[in-house]
């Protein structure tokens, strides 16, 4: 028994293991450091639920075994149900991935009873004032303790996703209790990345060199003792790695991401490159776009490496990194991803990032749909 | 850490972790949160007896006489693979 990679489906071209369906970019919450574009799709523009209903079974025949159900906050689709039993139907393993906010007990049983397969919560901090806080949503701490409550209590899996930044790493402890005490089988500690709106947030967000340290210690310590409680998956902080992640798995190699319009994107920071072009499953079959999309193949491989990845024993480890985080830190999304120690800005990068975990009450800038005035405003800059 | 399996103790897939054959890459596959294991021979033959139901020792007779294997062998893969899943979070053993 192995874990599963991938298998080989053609030279360069492997079978997707994942699908990340963006069912929406409304949210009420508005997280500061929230992954979703800085400009995002709105509602009038959200595939139909025909569409994804469509698009599951065309993910199904890629070859796509999981399929996380996203968003923004996926309650906010009020046909969420039927976009479960259409998963279910495409024999799907579905994982809803929310806030909790939208849910209520009725909603959840019918969703179990249709085939839900396993619930993953945010959890912003560990009590109302943290939670609140950071999640920019007035009650949201209750609603998600209701939330867990009814999963387990439906047998379902849960998940709590806990990412962590500079204000509440000092509180990882007790997240890790929380998440045992709210009967989660397991347990996501993510470390705030750089994307999306979080971009906007690295003064007030940036961890300390001590505080990452501090955490894989404290991971380290409750894997042990939580053997068979909690499962612990852990993303470190990678800017004070010596080596980058392998972002994605390998550009193109392991999972899709649509967007709520029906973009099709190799992972949800991919529109920061701005010369990539992306299909739409409104015009194209998802397995061409899979295969064929300029996107999808702008990284596949390493003949796009550029030194010192070319030349590095471990190109086939990490990929060369994350190419949205070069292209947003080197300029170049061809470049070493600057987290990697060998890259030439590594070492300003490491001063930038001690100089902003330092930064004493930087404001919190949190998400927000544009208003058409901004919008307006955005377009014309 | 090997969990202790009584003889009596019915081991059990939790809610949300399921298996399957996959026509894409030929092969049978457990499913879970965040997890795809692929399972080979013996672990599928395994998993294809575990139903809540049957006991530990059921399960252990069942494989032993199918396959025509010794008891003790069979006995220490069973054990083997059902705790590396209990270690994951995707089994749980009932002890009457
Ligand atoms: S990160 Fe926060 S704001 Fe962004 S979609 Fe998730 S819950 Fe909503
Ligand atoms: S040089 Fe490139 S391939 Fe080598 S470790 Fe750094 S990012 Fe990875």
């Amino acid at each position: 028994m192995t874990q599963v990679s991938t298998t080989q489906a053609g030279p360069r071209i492997k079978v997707p293991m994942a699908m990340l369906a963006e069912l929406t970019h409304r949210c009420p919450l508005a997280c500061p450091y929230c992954s979703n574009p800085v400009d995002m799709v709105g509602r009038s523009g959200e595939l139909s639920t025909q569409e994804w209903t469509n698009v599951f079974r065309q993910a199904a025949d890629l070859g796509v075994l999981h399929l996380h159900l996203s968003g923004g906050e996926p309650a906010a689709r009020p046909d969420l149900e039927e976009l479960v039993a259409a998963s279910t139907e495409a024999e799907l393993y579905s994982n809803l991935i929310t806030s909790g906010v939208g849910l209520t007990a009725a909603r959840l049983e019918k969703l179990a009873a249709n085939g839900l397969d396993h619930l993953q919560l945010s959890l912003q901090g560990i009590d109302h004032e943290t939670a609140d806080l950071y999640g920019g949503y007035r009650g949201g701490f209750d609603k998600k303790i209701a939330v867990a409550g009814w999963t387990v209590a439906l047998g379902l899996p849960l998940t709590i996703n806990a990412v962590m930044h500079r204000h509440n790493l000092p509180t990882l402890d007790r997240m890790i209790d929380l998440a045992v005490e709210l009967g989660a089988r397991r347990l996501e500690v993510a470390t705030v990345q750089f994307h999306g709106w979080a971009e906007k947030n690295k003064a007030a967000l940036m961890p300390t060199r001590e505080q990452v340290q501090k955490a894989g210690e404290t991971v380290h310590a409750a894997r042990l003792r939580l053997k068979g409680v909690l499962v612990i998956d852990y993303v470190p902080a990678d800017y004070y790695a010596t080596y980058p992640k392998a972002c994605m798995g390998g550009w193109a190699s392991t999972s899709l991401n649509v967007a709520p319009d029906g973009q099709v994107l190799p992972c949800h920071a991919a529109p920061t490159i701005p010369w990539l072009t992306f299909d739409n499953v409104r015009e194209r079959p998802l397995k061409e776009i899979w295969t064929h999309s300029e996107a999808f193949n702008s990284f596949r491989g390493d003949e796009w490496m550029q030194e010192p990845c070319r030349s590095c024993a471990r190109k086939a480890v990490d990929f060369g990194g994350c190419r949205c985080q070069a292209m947003a830190l080197a300029g170049d999304a061809a470049a070493t991803d600057p987290a990697c120690s060998k890259s030439p800005l590594h070492a300003d990068l490491l001063a930038a990032a001690e100089v902003a975990s330092g930064t004493r009450d930087a404001d919190l800038i949190y998400r927000r749909m544009a208003t058409p005035k901004q919008l307006a405003r955005t377009q014309n800059a | 850490m090997t969990t202790e399996f009584p003889e009596t103790a019915r081991p059990r897939l939790l809610k949300g972790v399921r298996s399957r054959f996959d026509q894409a890459r030929d092969t049978w596959l457990l499913l879970a949160p965040e997890r795809t294991l692929e399972l080979d021979a013996v672990a599928a033959a395994i998993l294809a007896e575990v139903d809540g139901e049957r006991s530990f020792s059921e399960i252990v007779d069942i494989l032993a006489a199918k396959y025509n294997a010794p008891k003790e062998r069979i006995s220490a893969d069973v054990r083997t693979f059902l705790s590396s899943l209990v270690e994951r979070r995707m089994l749980e053993v009932d002890v009457p």
